[in-house]
């Protein structure tokens, strides 16, 4: 039963360690702390295997109503962050792509400006640093939002009305994340490297446009389009999953709603790294 | 177990025992033994945090009893599923200052389990949500968010929401909680039009259950009352039962006698 979802995930540290006395001693501490992180991590396992099944399971029902949330999380995620991305590419282009493109042209070293950019750009900076933007500003969003319907028994009168919170709420915005960070990401490394150029070109780098993007080109593989499409997707589904997991899968007070938005952003921001250090070894094996 | 072939049980519940709904293994009352029928009236009166909420929760299905049996339509509600969605469609609920969705309009809210379980744009809901919130007197307040109105037109939105569906039993968790004297005499009138067979229903009979932590405004001679005190469930019967009881928590809650229009 779905009203069963607060038990199943009720935050490791209410249940587990309710009765619990102090540590005795750092390495008591140090066994908790590693239970606790075990426990979170079969947590989160357990609401991104449940969310991938209702969405595989649901996936033709309410769609009347399912759609246009699915929309909104898109235009949340994604379509509402363009002009701040586009600062963002611009700053990236001056701080990183122009003062590359500078140095290596400035040591004859113009033959391995768009490798450098590829790896730099396309495949480690532009999609982490997406990731960790839309987590700021979306994905404390999220636990506020759901934490605050949790506490105020929203989710609650959800089950009563017989809709499937996790399909209400979770699935639009895993959705609408997913898409939103690939979509900013590629916008992210178009501007970077666009702007990167002219910061270069401004310079007087001896590099005409024509060489520098048929260099970035060639650099570029099937692979790298396949693996960004899929790490941004993973990006997006795992954020949102650690976000809404900490907002809605445990009873919540209203004065916990901080304390988890704290605990689910930090959690976010290692997801991503551990995301990206799984595809720095796909790089590496393929 | 009671059961009558006119009036079927609508809830029964066998040695039930109650957990919270914070922590399921918490029991906040013990051994429940509790038969409603079709087209009773139950008034279930207690003490604040005497765990009426978390009875009337078990009763709709929202949270399964640790120990015993709940059956909701002859359906136990440890197998209510997506299977079972239909039994949960026939049960509305009312919480307990409303648990209104912050995020929609009042007609957005009221709209939502229709064009959910149905699968309708809202478009096509317009007309039964317009409806109901005319029933309702909600009219004025259809593009207002929750957040935007008292607490006497949340719980009737509320209302309105568990009603869309039009369920054959309605839970109301202390629905007179923070509403003013005007807003309490309309919605004892409204919940006893119900009980005998709103018009806007077809005429059927609802069968209701209602939780309390005043019993005075309740007094009606054909419903029947319950009582929650100390983890412990009792069937006080009806009201001249009530009236005549020597039970110390009852006398509580029918502290004065209160001049009443109902």
């Amino acid at each position: 039963m779905r009203g069963d979802l607060a038990k199943a995930f009720e935050l490791a540290n209410t249940q587990v360690f309710r009765h619990a006395s102090l540590p005795k001693s750092y390495t008591d501490l140090f066994g908790r702390k590693l239970f606790l992180a075990l426990l979170t991590i079969q947590g989160l396992g357990a609401f991104a295997l449940i969310t991938l099944g209702v969405m595989l399971n649901k996936f033709n029902v309410a769609r009347s109503v399912v759609q246009p949330r699915v929309r909104h999380e898109i235009s949340r995620a994604g379509v509402a962050l363009m002009p701040m991305f586009l600062f963002i590419a611009l700053a990236l282009g001056f701080l990183v792509v122009g003062q590359t493109v500078s140095a290596l042209a400035k040591v004859g070293a113009t033959n391995y400006l768009g490798s450098t950019m590829v790896i730099v750009i396309v495949r480690e900076l532009g999609p982490l640093l997406t990731a960790v933007l839309v987590l700021a500003r979306v994905g404390t969003a999220n636990v506020i939002e759901l934490g605050t319907a949790r506490a105020l028994g929203e989710v609650e009168a959800l089950e009563a009305l017989g809709i499937d919170p996790v399909h209400y709420l979770i699935v639009p915005r895993v959705i609408g994340m997913a898409l939103g960070i690939f979509a900013l990401t590629v916008y992210l490394i178009i501007g970077a490297l666009g702007s990167g150029y002219l910061f270069a070109f401004l310079q007087d780098v001896p590099l005409g446009p024509g060489d520098y993007f048929k260099q970035i080109a060639e650099a570029l593989n099937w692979l790298d389009f396949a693996l960004l499409a899929l790490k941004t997707v993973a990006f997006g589904f795992f954020i949102a999953i650690v976000t809404c997991y900490h907002g809605l899968a445990q009873p919540l007070r209203l004065e916990d709603v901080s304390r988890v938005a704290v605990r689910a952003v930090t959690q976010g921001v290692i997801v991503c790294v551990l995301v990206d250090a799984v595809f720095i070894v796909l790089y590496l094996v393929t | 177990m009671s059961e009558n072939i006119s009036h079927p049980a609508v809830i029964e519940m066998s040695a039930a025992r109650i957990g919270a709904l914070r922590d399921t293994l918490f029991t906040v009352v013990e051994h429940v033994d509790w038969s409603v029928s079709s087209g009773e009236f139950w008034v279930v009166a207690g003490r604040q945090h005497s765990g009426k909420s978390d009875l009337l929760l078990h009763a709709g299905g929202l949270i399964t009893p640790s120990r015993g049996s709940c059956r909701v339509f002859g359906c136990e509600t440890k197998n209510f599923g997506e299977a079972q969605i239909a039994e949960r469609l026939r049960i509305g609920f009312v919480f307990a200052g409303g648990n209104l969705f912050n995020q929609l309009t009042i007609a957005e809210n009221v709209a939502l389990p229709l064009r959910y379980q149905r699968n309708y744009p809202l478009k096509e809901v317009a007309g039964v949500v317009e409806e109901l919130l005319e029933l309702l007197e909600l009219t004025p307040f259809a593009d207002n968010t929750p957040s935007n109105l008292t607490v006497n037109w949340r719980q009737r939105a509320a209302l309105a929401r568990a009603l869309v569906l039009k369920p054959e039993l309605l839970l109301l968790d202390n629905p007179l909680g923070g509403l003013d004297g005007r807003h309490r005499q309309w919605l004892m009138r409204f919940l006893e039009q119900l009980w005998s067979g709103h018009q806007y229903f077809g005429g059927r009979p609802m069968t209701l259950v209602v939780t309390a932590d005043d019993l005075r405004v309740w007094q009606h001679p054909q419903w029947k009352y319950a009582m929650l005190d100390e983890k412990k469930f009792s069937v006080l019967g009806a009201w001249r039962e009530v009236a005549a009881a020597r039970i110390p928590a009852v006398k509580e809650l029918l502290a004065e006698p209160v001049e009443t229009t109902i």
